[in-house]
């Protein structure tokens, strides 16, 4: 007793010279590093960078963000803008189409084309001065016998401008409407309303607006000069007792000042416009559509936009819902174990069970009305979508959990939460970003094979979708295989980059498993 | 292994009836399609729906289900699509013709995914194997439907040489039958043999590189033996379980594939029960894929313990 006494006061009391520095003046013979030190996501992006598919991919899904950023502003469409004629339209841009590159020409094909039908084009190239005519892609000559004596008719394969091919279409419009377009043809020097013809010159045809000549049967043939080549007389009404209303605008070559411009029906005019400059009156500008029109006549090119930005907003709201449930959920089943894991566990294995399409339209059914479909959609998402999360966070809190680290924080006092979420959580990271890319494209496809199917209709909220559109495309895929190849094209291209930028940033944050794949 | 098997599937009926009553509970309380006043088939439907509970407590109308699917198969009367006929009988007609498709599919999708997985993990490293993976790559990423887009344009539009549509009617053998399930086959198959080569290429990658290669090797096997002999061998310890997988997953088909090709199976039907509201088919649809998923998980985890006896599932350390 009395010794330990002693030596406690012997540590107690030892004399301060005794505190002196051993090495205070020595050399240091371990050298500080001189490279600079790299810290683990760092190191991740280096191997990113080495990954070549996963950099191009990466710098795709940029440009996908930026066109859905920008489209609605190089485009001078919004998802309202419906054209009730140019629908199905294939792509137009008017300067590259002169350049007669074969792009870009709004160019459909016409089988089997007789000699009337291809004179019907030339009689719409000759009055509008749009020639729908691109090219004549075949001639096939039939020699038939015709009353005894050998007959030679052809037949064409035609390739031409569907924008140039409506021609004139007939328009019934106010009387201040039909003085708007006068003003804006003295304007701009564009002819948009053209001569009436009345349908007791050419065979009582009411239906065709793009018959101007004079016809020799009601199918609208042309006459035949004394060498049976078609020609083109004007049939232009000079009756002033039926124009509809006073005009005083451009007219057309050829005019002397009688023929009459519109024609009356009750209230308003009758009046026959050229529908290329009609529209270039109604929307300001002429047609250019980058990407075509689908069926319903809106642009491709800002519908694809609209509709790629509701699923990439969507698909990151997912995947950050997602995270966060899982990753709370897998941290508590992680890091607790035991009893409480087994019992999260079974939940998440019941829930894992459901099959998601029924997931979806049982909210549809349900949620829907009441909360609107897209928030209904995003609850289906959410459902089922954080097990994944929820396992992958599990799996890194057994590794991490027992670790040294941990064990000094824990000896310091950091309670459960902040053991979870500052220490452990923190090294997951990498593993959990790595999947939410990709979540990302697994959502995208979802959706869109959903909004495909007609199951969740998002028109409403977001203006349309790109599986609307494949669906839209679909319909009318033999005559304008463009409507459908477009979002195809541009949805398989968001969805292959997404996944190989996911696979380099997997390469990348885990190394281990690189070794493996190489 | 018995007794993991019998856990599991204890297990498994666990989960689907849990599953099938809280479907059922929400199909329940969505509102009632109005029936059709003038049908000869209404007093049928108005009896059933008394028989089976409605205006009772769900879990009094759950018990009725149950008894009746349980003793009698009984899945109630369609009360939109098919009036008044039995769902199961319905469901019974459509399933012959996914399962052909599925099951050409499957075939197809076999001997093509391994060979091409073969050949990638052989060639590794050369312009081979690059394209290869680069081709499965895009062909995980890109859903079926964008290729049956494809193959449905160009095969039966430009070239003609296939019909449209799957050729309707029950002689599900003939030519012209084969003929027309090609496009829907080929569209549903490049998935799977995407699917296959990855898993093919990954594991025999991993196994031509461990030592009993070298050894094999070593002792004079040429190169093609101890491959055959020995690293095929282990890869497919992984590969055949995904197969079985695969063989149980056919019967459920595909939503969108059998809507383009107008094939009259089960996704179509599904897709009807859907839009047309018909609440009866649509819960016998629904425990139905969940029957098929569950079951598929489990053929899986236990063909892996027939496969290869060294793996014994659910075995503690």
């Amino acid at each position: 007793m009395q010794n330990k006494n002693n030596m406690n006061y012997e540590y107690e009391h030892i004399e301060p010279e005794k505190f002196a520095f051993a090495q205070l003046d020595a050399d240091i013979h371990d050298k500080k590093l001189e490279t600079k030190s790299r810290g683990y996501f760092a190191d991740a992006l280096i191997r990113f960078k080495k990954n070549k598919s996963s950099v191009i991919a990466a710098y795709i899904i940029l440009i996908i963000i930026i066109f859905t950023i920008i489209s609605p502003l190089l485009s001078p469409y919004d998802i309202e803008d419906v054209d009730k004629v140019y629908t199905n339209a294939p792509p137009f841009v008017r300067v590259i189409s002169d350049l007669n590159l074969g792009i870009m020409n709004g160019a459909v094909t016409h089988e089997s084309q007789n000699e009337v039908q291809y004179a019907y084009w030339q009689g719409i190239a000759k009055e509008t001065g749009y020639n729908p005519l691109i090219k004549i892609v075949d001639t096939y000559t039939t020699v038939s016998m015709f009353r005894g004596q050998e007959k030679t008719s052809y037949t064409y394969k035609l390739q031409t401008n569907k924008y140039y091919e409506t021609g004139v279409v007939y328009r019934t419009v106010s009387y201040e409407e039909f003085q708007k377009i006068q003003d804006f043809q003295n304007e701009t020097g564009i002819q948009v309303i053209y001569p009436y013809v009345e349908s007791k010159d050419i065979y009582n045809i009411t239906d065709n607006p793009n018959i101007w000549y004079e016809v020799s049967d009601a199918k609208g043939t042309p006459k035949r000069d004394a060498s049976g080549n078609f020609v083109f007389n004007p049939v232009y009404s000079k009756n002033t007792n039926m124009a509809g209303a006073e005009y005083n605008s451009l007219r057309i070559e050829g005019d002397d000042g009688s023929y009459i411009y519109s024609y009356q029906k009750s209230g308003a005019v009758h009046i026959r416009v050229c529908y290329y400059n009609y529209y270039t009156y109604l929307n300001g500008h002429e047609p250019i559509y980058i990407f075509g029109t689908n069926s319903l006549g809106q642009d491709l090119f800002s519908a694809i936009g609209v509709g790629s930005r509701f699923s990439l907003v969507f698909a990151l709201v997912v995947s950050a819902i997602n995270l966060s449930i899982g990753a709370v959920y897998g941290s508590i089943q992680g890091y607790y174990g035991g009893v409480i894991d087994l019992v999260l566990d079974r939940i998440s294995d019941i829930l894992s069970c459901v099959p998601f399409t029924v997931v979806t339209i049982l909210f549809q059914f349900h949620l829907a009305q009441k909360v609107g479909p897209v928030v209904s959609f995003l609850f289906a998402f959410v459902l089922t979508g954080w097990i994944g999360m929820a396992a992958l966070t599990r799996k890194q809190f057994y590794r991490f959990k027992s670790q040294e680290f941990v064990f000094a924080a824990r000896t310091l006092g950091a309670s459960d939460a902040r053991l979870m979420f500052k220490h452990i959580f923190p090294n997951s990271l990498g593993t959990i970003i790595t999947s939410c890319a990709l979540v990302i494209p697994s959502v995208i496809s979802s959706e869109t094979s959903l909004t495909y199917l007609g199951i969740i209709n998002l028109s409403e909220l977001a203006g349309t979708s790109i599986g609307t559109l494949m669906s839209q495309g679909q319909t009318s895929m033999t005559t304008s295989p463009h409507a459908m190849f477009f979002p195809a094209l541009y949805f398989s291209l968001l969805l292959i980059s997404f996944n190989l930028f996911g696979n380099g940033l997997r390469d990348a944050f885990n190394p281990s498993t690189r070794g493996v794949e190489d | 292994m018995v007794k993991y098997v019998t856990q599991r599937i204890l297990l498994m009926l666990m989960t689907l009836l849990i599953i099938t009553f809280m479907s059922f509970v929400l199909i329940r309380m969505l509102p009632l399609p109005e029936l059709p006043s003038e049908d000869p088939h209404l007093p049928i439907v108005l009896a059933r729906r008394e028989a089976a509970g409605y205006n009772k407590p769900y879990l009094v109308q759950f018990g009725i289900f149950l008894k009746n699917v349980l003793t009698e198969w009984d899945w109630g009367v369609s009360d939109v699509l098919f009036f008044g006929q039995e769902v199961s009988d319905i469901f019974m007609s459509k399933l012959p013709a996914t399962m052909l498709v599925n099951f050409y599919s499957i075939i197809l999708s076999i001997p093509i995914g391994i060979i091409f997985g073969v050949i990638a993990a052989l060639k590794k490293n050369t312009w081979v194997d690059h394209t290869i993976s680069t081709l499965t790559m895009v062909c995980i990423s890109v859903p079926s439907f964008v290729y049956a887009f494809i193959i449905q344009y160009f095969l039966c539009y430009k070239l003609g040489w296939f019909p449209f549509l799957m050729k309707a009617g029950t002689d599900y053998f003939t030519w012209e039958m084969f003929i027309s399930v090609i496009p829907p086959v080929l569209s549903l198959s490049l998935g799977v043999i995407a699917g296959f080569t990855r898993v093919t290429r990954a594991e025999l990658t991993e196994v031509l590189t461990s030592e009993f290669m070298l050894l094999a090797r070593t002792k004079g096997l040429t190169k093609a033996q101890a491959t055959i002999r020995h690293a095929f061998k282990n890869c497919m310890v992984v590969v055949v379980p995904s197969i079985f997988g695969q063989f149980i997953g056919i019967l459920s088909g595909s939503l969108i594939i059998e809507k383009i090709f107008a094939i009259p199976g089960v996704g179509q039907l599904n897709l009807n029960a859907i839009y047309g509201r018909d609440y009866p088919m649509f819960m016998m649809l629904t425990v139905f894929y969940v029957t098929i998923s569950l079951v598929a998980s489990i053929v899986v985890d236990i063909s892996y313990g027939f496969i290869d006896p060294r793996i014994r599932m659910g075995s503690r350390k």
